[in-house]
C-alpha cells in the first residue's frame, strides 16, 4: 500500500504521541536523573532489556527535544516481520535495525551503529542482547558496547536501570498491570586507555545494576 | 446538588489563605533567594502551587455535584493504588488478581457509592474481595511469598479503594434537616484533615523538640502534633455553623478526625520505611505521590462516616 511521504510523516508523528500518552498512562514513568541531566549531548543510553516497552519507556522520559535525536537499536528479524511493527519501528523510532544472525546479514550491527553516531544521533541499546526472562538481574553484555567505546571514545555511555517493568507486562500476559516504573540514569562511562574489552563491559555491567533499588525495586 | 452559600464561604476562606501563602512564599524567595536556589522555599512554592490545583479540582468536583465527587475519587483511588501496588510483594502469580484489584474491585466499588447500595460497599472489599481474591492467586500456584503478596494486596485495596470511598459516600447520608448539603460534610472534613497537617508541620517547625516517632518519619514531633490537633480542631470547631453538628459536637468530630489523620500519616510513614522509599510517588509538585496527601483523610474519613451515620443519619 503506498503512501506518500508526507501523510507517512505525519502519521508517524502522531503514532508517536499516542505510543508515549499510553505509556504515561499506564505506568505513570518517572526519571531519576542521578548521573547525568537531561541536555542534548550525544549519548547511548544502555540499559536492562525485560520487555518489550523498554525503549519506548526510556523514549517517553526523554525531553521532546532529545527524542526526536534517539534512536533505539533494534532486531531487525522482530521489528520488520509485519507490516505494522515495520512502520513503528522504522518510521515512528526510526530505529537502527541490525540482524541477530550472523549469517545472513549484510551490515555488521557495529558499523551500523557508529554510522547513526556520526550522523548525530544518540541511541538506546540493550547491551544483553535479548530479553531477560529468568531470575538473574542481568545478563552478560554482548560485545557491541565495548566496541562503540573503543571506537567513538567521546560519546557518553549512559547505564539506564529500568525498574519494574516485568512486573506491569510478564512474559505471556496480554494485560499490562498500570504500576509506576522508575528509570534511573547513572553517571556516564567511558573507556579507560588501554582497558581491555571484559574489564570493560564488567564495569558497564557493575555501574548499571549500582543504579538498581534507587527507585522502587 | 445546589452550591451552597456556605460551601462558597468555605472555598473563599481556603483561597483567601491560599493567597496569603502564595503572597508570602513569593516574598520569602524574592527577599532570600531569587534565583530559586533554595530548596526548601522552592518546595514550600511548589506545595502552594499544588494546593492551588487541589483546590481547584476539588471545588470542581463539588459544583458537578455527586458525579463529579465520586469520579474524583475513584480517580485518586486508582492514582493511591498504583503507588501502594508499586511497593507490595507480589509474582507473576498475582497478575490476574492484581488486574482485578485495579479494573474490577475499584470501578465495582464506586459503581456502588454511586448508586448508594450501603449494604454492599460496605462488606465489598473486606469480605468479598478479601476472600476471593487470594483464590485467584492460588488457582495460578506460587506458594512463595504467598501470604505476603496476599496480605499486602489487601492493605492496599482497604486503604486506597475502601477507605477512600468512605469520602463520597458521605454524599449518601441521610440526615434530617441537612439535605442536599451533604457536600459540605466533605469540603469540612478534608479542610479540617488537610489543615491539621498543615498546622502540624508549622507548630513542629516553631516549637517541636520532642520527636514523635525518629525511627518513622524525623520530621514529626510531639509539639507539633499537639499544636497541629489541637488548633485544627479549635478551626474546625468554629466552622460548626455550616454542619448539622453543635459547637461542642463539631469539636469533637474535629478532635476525632485530626487524631485519626495524624494515625494514619503515621501508619503510611511506617509503611514507606519498610519499603525503603520517602514519598509514595512523584505526581503532585513538592508533595510526593498521591498516598502523601491522601493518608491523613484515609484514616479519617471511615471513622467520620460511621460516627455522623450512626448518630445524625
Amino acid at each position: 500500500m503506498p503512501v506518500p511521504p508526507l501523510f507517512r510523516r505525519v502519521l508517524a508523528n502522531l503514532a508517536g504521541k499516542g505510543i508515549t500518552l499510553f505509556a504515561r498512562i499506564v505506568t505513570a514513568p518517572r526519571a531519576i536523573w542521578q548521573g547525568i541531566e537531561p541536555v542534548p549531548r550525544q549519548r547511548v543510553y544502555f540499559a536492562n532489556h525485560t520487555s518489550n516497552g523498554d525503549f519506548v519507556l526510556i523514549w517517553t522520559v526523554l525531553p521532546a527535544m532529545l527524542r526526536r535525536r534517539t534512536r533505539p537499536v533494534a532486531a531487525l528479524d522482530y521489528w520488520l516481520a509485519k507490516p505494522l511493527r515495520a512502520f513503528i519501528g522504522r518510521d515512528v523510532f526510526n530505529a537502527v535495525l541490525i540482524d541477530r544472525r550472523p549469517e545472513a546479514r549484510v551490515d555488521d550491527p557495529v558499523t551500523l551503529m557508529t554510522q547513526a553516531l556520526d550522523e548525530g544521533a544518540s541511541l538506546i541499546l540493550f547491551p544483553e542482547g535479548l530479553r531477560n526472562m529468568g531470575d538473574d538481574p542481568l545478563l552478560p553484555f554482548k560485545s557491541g558496547l565495548y566496541h562503540l567505546a573503543r571506537q567513538r571514545p567521546e560519546v557518553d555511555l549512559v547505564p539506564v536501570w529500568i525498574s519494574n517493568l516485568n512486573r506491569i507486562m510478564p512474559k505471556g500476559e496480554v494485560v499490562p498491570l498500570p504500576l509506576i516504573c522508575t528509570l534511573t540514569f547513572g553517571a556516564p562511562l567511558h573507556l579507560e586507555p588501554g582497558e581491555e574489552k571484559q574489564p570493560f563491559l564488567d564495569r558497564a555491567s557493575a555501574a548499571l545494576l549500582s543504579l538498581r533499588g534507587e527507585g522502587t525495586a | 446538588m445546589t452550591t451552597s452559600p456556605h460551601l462558597i464561604w468555605l472555598l473563599s476562606g481556603v483561597a483567601v489563605i491560599l493567597i496569603i501563602a502564595t503572597l508570602i512564599g513569593e516574598a520569602l524567595r524574592a527577599r532570600l533567594a531569587p534565583d530559586g536556589s533554595n530548596p526548601v522555599i522552592e518546595n514550600l512554592n511548589a506545595r502552594i502551587a499544588a494546593w492551588w490545583g487541589m483546590v481547584v479540582l476539588l471545588a470542581l468536583a463539588f459544583i458537578a455535584g455527586r458525579p463529579g465527587v465520586v469520579a474524583l475519587f475513584a480517580v485518586l483511588s486508582f492514582s493511591a493504588l498504583r503507588e501502594f501496588l508499586t511497593l507490595t510483594a507480589k509474582a507473576r502469580a498475582d497478575h490476574w488478581a492484581l488486574l482485578g484489584a485495579f479494573f474490577v474491585v475499584l470501578p465495582l466499588q464506586y459503581w456502588l457509592v454511586a448508586t448508594d447500595w450501603y449494604g454492599l460497599y460496605s462488606v465489598l472489599v473486606p469480605v468479598y474481595a478479601f476472600l476471593l481474591m487470594p483464590v485467584v492467586s492460588a488457582l495460578r500456584g506460587s506458594p512463595k511469598g504467598y501470604l505476603s503478596r496476599v496480605a499486602e494486596t489487601q492493605w492496599a485495596l482497604m486503604i486506597c479503594v475502601y477507605c477512600v470511598s468512605h469520602v463520597p459516600a458521605l454524599l449518601s447520608l441521610n440526615i434530617p434537616g441537612y439535605e442536599g448539603r451533604n457536600v459540605i460534610l466533605i469540603a469540612w472534613l478534608i479542610f479540617t484533615v488537610q489543615l491539621s497537617d498543615v498546622l502540624q508541620y508549622v507548630w513542629g517547625k516553631l516549637v517541636g523538640r520532642r520527636k514523635l516517632a525518629p525511627e518513622l518519619s524525623p520530621s514529626k514531633t510531639w509539639e507539633g502534633l499537639i499544636g497541629g490537633v489541637l488548633s485544627a480542631s479549635a478551626i474546625g470547631a468554629s466552622l460548626w455553623w455550616m454542619t448539622p453538628f453543635t459547637l461542642w459536637q463539631a469539636a469533637g468530630l474535629a478532635l476525632v478526625v485530626t487524631l485519626m489523620g495524624s494515625f494514619g500519616g503515621l501508619v503510611m510513614s511506617a509503611i514507606k520505611r519498610d519499603k525503603g522509599v520517602k514519598d509514595w510517588g512523584h505526581l503532585i509538585a513538592g508533595h510526593g505521590g498521591f498516598l502523601d496527601r491522601l493518608d491523613s483523610v484515609v484514616f479519617a474519613a471511615p471513622i467520620f462516616f460511621h460516627l455522623v451515620r450512626y448518630f445524625w443519619a
